[in-house]
């Protein structure tokens, strides 16, 4: 993940508190997805970011799973991410996410 | 009117893996960790690697990057066995004569190299088909190495090495101006001279002259200035000028990673209006970008592949019967107003300039675009980037109503192909695919391919939007 990235996420949770924070991925493969959650749950992996062996424990969810799509208006998603539903392998990320929420989140 | 075609392209690169250190990301991390500088150094490739790696191949032209397919992944644990250093128009350039090139590029006496460094691979520049006598005059007989050592020591220069060895230095061109530091001069120097050795293949492996080139467009990232005009630029005119362009000036287009497809269709445009016959379009490396994902290839323990620079030229002329037709009725870009959604782009992109001339997704044989080595960027969690753009195509296609879904998969195959550039920024954006398609569309493999380029501009903290630009070549009909 972006050092950049995870700076803004730092500042993020220090501002409004981890419990306030919900990262939401967009990440086009399961593969990146796996490791951007990791990045925010238990740390960069590369442990080259402000996230090195930094624990936030965050939400994280990927646009692309159902759950998210169900709480967003159907013609903006379609707008804004129905050419990249098409597109990306779907099943592979919501597999990878919910492995990662099961592993990284306990 | 006149027709505008691509008489040529080059393209080299330049493996330079002492330099990896000088990278953005490398030189800030090295400075917090002690041991990163020997790790870096332990995952470095060799030259004869770097010839041999399958993806380099297809970047100077020796492989069709559908070939690659066919070579088992990773690639970097399959080293052709046939792979040459020379293709027909551009080569993989060792460290040790770049650094010549970085003297010859240098204008202000800041490159200086020892003595006997400098008598050892003199020998093998003068054996190089692009160096002339004058060159070799011009790298002169090099300073004594305590003279180098001092110059770093007063922290007036930063050091170049060879084989682990104190070579030279780059020095600081003003003491006051973070403008012109040494690391600054370096990286632009990097460029420039790069890009001398692209321009001089292109102008010497095709049928257009350095004196005929009336205007040179450069596509780089780099910040050429001092302090009242960072970004000042015209890198172009700079290497023009070593490539003996005399009759030639030219500016930079600059427009992030995108600037490639700009410079193509302006110098396009340039020869249709009938302003000039032969434009020169030029983008050197980027010495940046070296070792950016370097964190991800360490914890695979894989070889730092980021350790090469890559540099473009292309020539857009007049219709020589024969040429791919650069179609200016076919130009694609993204409007302020686009949005930045993946239809919105792809639809600016792709789908309203082929509407245009009539033309579906499907008629076009092959799409390029950024095409970043998957090798390099899905270690570091980065993706497959030519197939999540390539997939995105697909499913434009289908939302068209032009294929099943079910398709999208072989789509890929048929109409793109694997990444195989160095995450150079510009130079992966589309171009490196212009030298093959030419070749494909003179021997008949294909009819015709579209450029899809797109840029980050919010990077630089301006702008929030992206950019992009596309264009169409395809097959000479022929003069009537």
């Amino acid at each position: 993940m972006d050092l950049e990235v995870q700076g803004a996420l730092l500042k993020a949770v220090e501002q409004y508190g981890k419990e306030n924070v919900v990262v939401m991925l967009g990440s086009p493969d399961a593969d990146s997805a796996d490791i951007y959650a990791e990045t925010v749950t238990v740390g960069d992996p590369t442990y080259a970011g402000p996230l090195a062996g930094v624990e936030l424990k965050l939400s994280v969810y990927h646009i692309l799973e159902d759950e998210i799509k169900a709480l967003i208006p159907e013609d903006v998603y379609q707008e804004q991410v129905g050419l990249m539903e098409l597109s990306l392998d779907k099943d592979a990320i919501c597999e990878a996410m919910n492995n990662a929420r099961k592993n990284f989140l306990g | 009117m006149v027709t505008p075609v691509v008489k040529g392209a080059s393209f080299v690169l330049v493996h330079t893996p002492e330099l990896v250190c000088h990278g953005s990301k490398p030189a800030r991390e090295i400075k917090k960790d002690k041991d990163l500088l020997a790790n870096i150094a332990r995952h470095l490739r060799s030259y004869q690697e770097a010839v041999a790696y399958p993806p380099n191949q297809a970047f100077i032209g020796n492989l069709r990057p559908d070939r690659l397919r066919e070579v088992e992944q990773p690639w970097h644990r399959s080293p052709l066995q046939a792979a040459e250093r020379f293709s027909s128009s551009g080569e993989i350039m060792p460290q040790e004569e770049f650094y010549g090139w970085l003297k010859l590029a240098d204008e202000y006496d800041l490159v200086q190299f020892e003595e006997s460094f400098l008598a050892e691979i003199k020998p093998k520049l003068e054996q190089h088909p692009l160096i002339a006598p004058n060159d070799l005059e011009k790298l002169g007989s090099g300073v004594q190495l305590a003279a180098i050592e001092e110059k770093i020591a007063q922290n007036i220069a930063i050091p170049l090495y060879n084989g682990g060895k104190l070579a030279g230095c780059v020095s600081t061109a003003h003491e006051e101006d973070e403008n012109l530091t040494a690391e600054i001069i370096l990286e632009n120097l990097c460029n420039k001279a790069s890009g001398v050795v692209a321009m001089r293949y292109v102008l010497r492996s095709f049928d257009v002259t350095a004196e005929q080139i009336q205007y040179v467009i450069g596509c780089d990232e780099e910040a050429v200035g001092d302090r009242y005009q960072r970004g000042g630029g015209n890198m172009a005119k700079s290497i023009a000028e070593l490539a003996g362009c005399v009759n030639a000036s030219g500016s930079d287009i600059k427009s992030f990673c995108c600037a490639p497809a700009h410079a193509v269709v302006v110098a396009a445009c340039l020869v249709q209006a009938g302003l000039y016959e032969e434009v020169l379009v030029i983008g050197g490396g980027c010495l940046a970008k070296l070792g950016m994902k370097y964190a991800g290839h360490l914890k695979h323990d894989m070889p730092i592949l980021e350790d090469q620079m890559g540099a473009i030229a292309i020539l857009i002329g007049k219709d020589d019967g024969k040429s791919p037709v650069i179609r200016l009725d076919a130009v694609g870009k993204h409007d302020i107003s686009s949005g930045s959604s993946a239809q919105a782009i792809y639809q600016s992109l792709v789908v309203a300039p082929l509407t245009k001339i009539g033309k579906k997704i499907l008629d076009i044989d092959k799409f390029a675009v950024e095409l970043h080595n998957p090798e390099v960027t899905e270690p570091n969690g980065n993706g497959n980037v030519p197939r999540t753009n390539y997939r995105t195509i697909a499913s434009m296609a289908v939302l068209n109503g032009e294929m099943d879904r079910t398709r999208i998969a072989e789509y890929e195959v048929a109409h793109g192909m694997p990444g195989f550039s160095p995450t150079q920024g510009h130079i992966a954006a589309a171009i490196p695919f212009m030298g093959h398609a030419r070749e494909m569309i003179m021997n008949g493999e294909i009819e015709n391919a579209m450029f899809v380029a797109k840029g980050s501009l919010f990077l630089g903290k301006m702008t929030k939007l992206s950019d992009g630009m596309s264009y169409l070549i395809e097959r000479n009909k022929g003069v009537s």
